[in-house]
């Protein structure tokens, strides 16, 4: 019988399934940042539980980080006090349990969901989890990914399982080639516009069809980290000849033999064809243009060349409601086109575009060019590595001639917890995954874009298409 | 865990569609190491003008009929967006012990477990036709069974929900999840041995 690689991983995993019980499933990794886990070690404590496998659990710091340094270094004075009780209070969790914490003077610290990957720490074939919706992002590799709240953090430190209802499964074909200048966020936004953000609820979704095949592996993962925007707790792309070459000499990736032997078996992971599918969908991005959110969820997108749509053409009264709504706190006016659009703020950054490849497409736009009057535009790597990387080739110095402020890598604005956040009514263009109601600061308005996109606002001072820049 | 049996109860309507975690609980909320404290950032941004104190005349939940409400009656797709489990914590904390809706999140939907509060899918229709009652009738109840799965209206009409088996026992003794795993530790052993074989390079780390 053909299985779908999600049946593969999911079975390789189970440690117990008994009719009428939830699945005992096996975690081979869980990531930890200081956001989420303290009120989970504080219960383990407070039990007398110990954490099973300290050893397949790697913390960092990323939401409450500064993002500004002091001579070279960060220090708990850049943060309010809240933030840096919620960073000592994992330093001492994990040093208490034994766990490796990458701390935010760590030269591998970055945000969770860019040092997974990039240490070589997500591999295919795993489960992975983290108190953090975007874990998605690491299905990227061809692993079970997902995101868990705080009680089923303090299961897996106390247990290395999680207790589970196996999933639905969801293949999202997209088809077609991705024109100069538009990427794999485009194709995100595109995709949840289409199939709404409640589209995945239930299911694991295995991104597969050309246009993912040709993606990058940062391309991919910028998909896998929107799936949860589309309502599934994870996303997926099957592994190949791209992602062991991503992933061969990474620190913790196997290597020499041990490396052989696993691609033997990675390349076993595959959906196998005829594989069952609860739901497919079917996408074309051939011509697919930019795409701006103009709402307040990222279903509510439209091309760079389009308008702010009519509440009032909306047939259904509660999308006609939502679509009010989003348009009052927005500022915005139905018919607007969104070239027309003035930015305040431009953020590039967060777990959905801060890779050296989403650096690198934004400084094509900046370079030689200066941020418009009045415009605070960040950017903000993803890890201290992209950072150092993107110095090394030269990214850093287009961007900081241009105007732009160069930051240490971290959440950041994309969260608005470690004082890097829009002010009330600021109009901000953002690389990040949600552009809700005051996410990235109370009153803030987001709207969300690719990487070029975003710099090419900064530039112009308004949304720009960049097929035209 | 904290058990849940039966529950008869003041409903309050949050008429929105992909009401969202940062909705529920905003982000600056989040910057705590304790599981309580929460009652006062349930919907922050909407239930306080400007200043995280100020009652919200307009918004929904601060109407005096409102007031004691333990079941939410809510729209789609609910608790979408972020895993932090601070959410549920809020509402629960607020004083809700049940949440309906047409749809939930995944993460959302399996917090609420963990917290005692019992999350109910009814069909959209079904739910609508209770967002016109509760609007139209002052002091509107529901009464919530879990072990018979239903949710009865004041005039007597009865619907079914469905929901996991194993869950819907655990919610109803107050089960200690955590206690269950650990109580399967020789087939949890038994299992890392065999990935150990299987899969050598997941457990290389260290």
């Amino acid at each position: 019988m053909p299985k779908s690689m999600f049946e593969k991983i999911w079975e390789a995993h189970v440690v117990r399934d008994v009719p009428g019980e939830s699945t005992i499933l096996y975690i081979d990794r869980h990531l930890v940042h200081e956001a989420t886990s303290p009120q989970a070690f504080a219960g383990l404590k407070a039990a007398g539980r110990k954490v099973r496998r300290p050893d397949a659990t790697i913390a960092v710091l990323d939401h409450n980080v500064p993002t500004l340094q002091v001579r070279g270094r960060r220090v708990l004075e850049l943060v309010d006090q809240a933030s840096a009780l919620c960073i000592t209070t994992m330093e001492q969790h994990a040093r208490e349990f034994g766990i490796t914490l990458f701390d935010m003077n760590d030269e591998r610290q970055g945000i969770v969901h860019i040092i997974g990957p990039e240490q070589g720490l997500t591999l295919p074939g795993m489960t992975i989890v983290c108190g953090d919706s975007h874990t998605s992002t690491h299905g990227a590799v061809g692993a079970l990914a997902f995101g868990i709240g705080t009680s089923e953090i303090e299961h897996v430190l106390a247990t290395q399982c999680l207790l589970q209802k196996k999933p639905r499964s969801m293949n999202i074909r997209i088809e077609g080639s991705l024109g100069p200048g538009i990427t794999a966020k485009d194709i995100a936004l595109y995709m949840i516009g289409r199939l709404g953000t409640g589209v995945g609820t239930g299911h694991v979704v295995e991104f597969s069809g050309s246009a993912v095949r040709s993606l990058s592996m940062e391309g991919r993962m910028t998909l896998c980290n929107m799936a949860i925007e589309a309502g599934a707790r994870a996303g997926m792309v099957a592994p190949d000849e791209t992602t062991f070459a991503y992933l061969k000499g990474r620190p913790f990736a196997p290597k020499g033999a041990l490396f052989e032997k696993a691609v033997e078996a990675w390349k076993q992971l595959p959906s196998d064809p005829g594989a069952h599918f609860d739901t497919v969908h079917e996408i074309s991005i051939d011509g697919l243009a930019p795409q701006v959110t103009w709402g307040t969820n990222p279903g509510m997108v439209v091309d760079v060349t389009g308008r702010v749509p009519d509440p009032a053409d909306e047939s259904d009264p509660q999308k006609r409601r939502a679509y009010e709504r989003a348009l009052e706190y927005m500022g915005l006016e139905p018919g607007q086109k969104i070239t027309d659009i003035r930015v305040d703020t431009v953020f590039i950054g967060s777990c959905t575009n801060s890779r050296l490849e989403d650096l690198r497409l934004a400084a094509q736009m900046v370079k030689g060019r200066h941020v418009a009057p009045g415009v605070r535009a960040l950017v903000v790597p993803g890890s201290m590595q992209v950072r150092r990387m993107a110095e090394e080739e030269g990214l850093a110095d287009i961007f900081r001639e241009a105007g732009f402020e160069w930051r240490a890598s971290g959440c950041s604005m994309c969260i608005a917890m470690n004082g890097d956040r829009l002010s009330e009514g600021e109009r901000c263009a953002s690389t990040s995954n949600r552009n809700f109601e005051g996410r990235q600061g109370k009153g803030g308005r987001t709207h969300l874009v690719s990487p070029p996109m975003a710099a090419a606002a900064a530039i112009a001072g308004h949304f720009v298409d960049i097929r035209d820049f | 865990m904290e058990p849940f049996t039966r529950l008869k109860g003041l409903v309050a309507p949050l008429n929105r569609t992909n009401v969202n975690t940062d909705e529920i609980t905003p982000a600056r909320f989040l910057k705590t190491i304790s599981r309580t404290g929460f009652a006062q950032a349930l919907f922050a941004n909407w239930r306080y003008l400007g200043d995280d104190q100020t009652p919200n005349p307009d918004f929904v939940l601060n109407q005096p009929r409102y007031q004691g409400a333990t079941i939410l009656l809510a729209g789609d797709n609910f608790g979408c967006g972020s895993s932090r489990e601070h959410a549920p914590w809020a509402i629960r904390e607020y004083g809700f012990r049940c949440v309906i809706a047409p749809s939930f999140a995944d993460i959302f939907y399996n917090n609420c477990f963990n917290n005692g509060i019992l999350p109910v899918t009814l069909p959209e229709p079904t739910v609508l036709e209770l967002f016109k009652e509760v609007e139209a009738t002052e002091g509107y109840t529901l009464e919530v069974d879990l072990e018979a799965q239903t949710v009865t209206t004041p005039d007597g009409r009865v619907f079914q929900f469905p929901i996991d088996a194993f869950r819907k026992q655990a919610m109803l003794q107050g089960l200690d999840n955590i206690g269950w795993t650990l109580s399967h530790l020789d087939e949890i052993r038994a299992f890392e041995e065999r990935r150990q074989q299987e899969a050598p390079w997941v457990f290389s780390l260290k």
